[in-house]
């Protein structure tokens, strides 16, 4: 078990430097929220951690098996639910059972005969999530995992996460921009500004987790702040 | 209807999108008396014309030297059936479809993969084929002939170059439109190069493969029917020609009628492909 270490991370696009000396190490077992607004370059710090994206400097060590979960389920159409949760293995009775285990695990047991055309959004992206799980990853790339499902699909998959990662125990790094969604799961979280690291926190809260805990609101505020909003709706 | 969807495919020219056949869906799912009423229309034109026919022909209002009656077709057929001759020559015509597709088809699939899926390949294909493509394959029937002489190998030749582009140019467009996003999820899961290719890319292509299959299937009959009326000693066209010298416009028609069973069967054919690789095309969705 190695976890991530990363040091001095840089990446450019053209002349533009998006990740500027970026370090960040993770330890086995870990969860890290990486948070920040939109075009921060959090995604491609989780492409270079997932081998689809090179690096132009700095140091990089992430282990062998990773697997990465994408905003969008991105499952091919032309396979069997068990097929897309075996992509790139090969299909044996041993992966056979582990792929309807891995179903069973987020609660499409028995659907692996099914084709993706036949699934709602947030069952196609459990599979997704299955197709991660399948390969007992030491290290779990989650790519704004949520980002794309509606509201409600959302709590009950990150409760999924959170109880399949308690029990796996791969490392992790969760990209997003949601703040709640980063306080409920991670164990740190991280927030990337100008490249580098803005700020870290450490999680206090006991598990499994709720908002509104004492405390949840501060932490909240303060990790907006962090991001440069300042959430105040309506006239003073 | 088949006759009518194939030469319109061909005419549209080479690439089309993939397209499930929307009135035998409707056709299907609609209740037991429209399906009845729906089949009875489609059934009534076809069955005007073969009365008027069978009239005409009664009363002599069709000549029977230009248009032969329903029945001599059907005795000549019957003769040509019990004769053998139908069959032996037809076994030659599909001999020749059978090499010349199997190897323009594969050529057109190998090339359109490469060209779909590497730069590279792309730059060094692509131009000449699409040029190439702009020749109007029966044109250079007298060229091959010449080069080839009158015995199999320029009507393989032509059957093959017929069949190649439909093929190359839906499965390099094909190959080349697969969703980045879901061939980035197959690297991501450690797929590369052959492996890629065999578990995303090729399946998620297969459905404008396909529609490359069916056009290649059509103008191979077409490229086989104009190979075959020049100089061939056996097939279809032979019995053609030879029967165009004699005047049997009975046995004429009678072949008319196979090409079109011909043509009609690669159309099952295709569909039958469709429906086994592509099961979840017809499946109603949660979505």
């Amino acid at each position: 078990m190695t976890g991530v270490h990363a040091a001095g991370v840089v990446k450019r696009f053209g002349d533009r430097t998006v990740l500027d000396g970026f370090d960040l190490d993770i330890a086995p077992g870990e969860f890290v929220a990486l948070l920040g607004a939109s075009g921060t370059g959090k995604t491609t710090f989780l492409r270079i951690l997932a081998g689809l994206e090179g690096h132009d400097g700095g140091a990089v060590e992430a282990p062998e098996q990773r697997t990465v979960v994408f905003q969008e389920p991105r499952l091919v159409a032309a396979k069997r639910v068990q097929d897309n949760v075996l992509l790139g293995m090969r299909k044996t009775r041993q992966t056979a059972k582990a792929a309807a285990g891995a179903l069973a695990e987020v609660s499409l047991g028995g659907r692996e005969r099914a084709w993706p055309t036949q699934l709602s959004g947030g069952e196609a992206q459990r599979v997704a999530l299955a197709r991660a799980l399948v390969r007992q990853p030491e290290l779990l790339l989650l790519d704004e995992p949520f980002a794309a499902l509606d509201a409600l699909t959302r709590i009950r998959m990150q409760a999924l996460v959170a109880q399949l990662v308690h029990e796996h125990r791969p490392a992790v790094l969760l990209v997003t921009h949601d703040v709640d969604e980063a306080i409920l799961l991670a164990d740190r979280v991280v927030v990337l500004r100008d490249g580098r690291v803005g700020a870290e926190v450490t999680v206090p809260f006991e598990r499994p987790r709720r908002r509104g805990v004492p405390g949840f609101g501060d932490l909240r505020r303060s990790l907006l702040a962090e991001l440069g909003v300042v959430e105040a709706i309506g006239a003073s | 209807m088949s006759a009518g969807t194939v030469a319109r495919e061909e005419v549209a020219g080479v690439v089309t999108t993939p397209t499930a056949s929307a009135s035998r869906g409707t056709a299907a799912r609609a209740p037991s008396g429209r399906r009845t009423r729906d089949l009875v229309l489609r059934a009534s034109v076809p069955v005007l014309l073969l009365t008027l026919w069978t009239v005409g022909s009664a009363t002599g209002r069709i000549d029977e030297k230009t248009f032969p009656a329903p029945w001599s077709v059907a005795t000549t057929f019957a003769d040509l059936v019990t004769s053998g001759v139908l069959w032996e020559n037809l076994v030659v015509s599909l001999g020749r479809v059978a090499v010349g597709f199997a190897i323009g088809g594969s050529l057109g699939l190998l090339l359109g993969t490469v060209a779909g899926l590497v730069r590279l390949g792309d730059q060094l294909l692509d131009p000449t084929l699409q040029m190439l493509r702009t020749i109007p394959f029966l044109a250079i029937t007298p060229l091959l002939i010449l080069w080839f002489g009158i015995d199999e190998r320029p009507k393989i030749i032509i059957i093959a170059a017929a069949s190649l582009f439909p093929l190359y140019l839906n499965t390099h467009s094909g190959v080349r439109n697969v969703d980045r996003k879901i061939l980035e999820a197959g690297r991501a899961f450690g797929l590369r190069g052959i492996g890629l290719v065999r578990s995303v890319v090729l399946p998620e292509a297969i459905p404008s493969i396909l529609v490359g299959l069916r056009v290649s299937l059509s103008i191979s009959l077409l490229a086989l029917i104009v190979a075959e009326l020049t100089n061939a000693p056996k097939g279809l066209g032979f019995l053609m020609t030879s029967a165009q010298q004699y005047f049997q416009t009975d046995v004429l028609v009678v072949i008319v009628g196979i090409y079109a069973l011909w043509g009609l069967s690669v159309d099952l054919l295709v569909r039958g492909i469709e429906r086994a690789l592509l099961p979840y095309k017809n499946l109603g969705g949660a979505r």
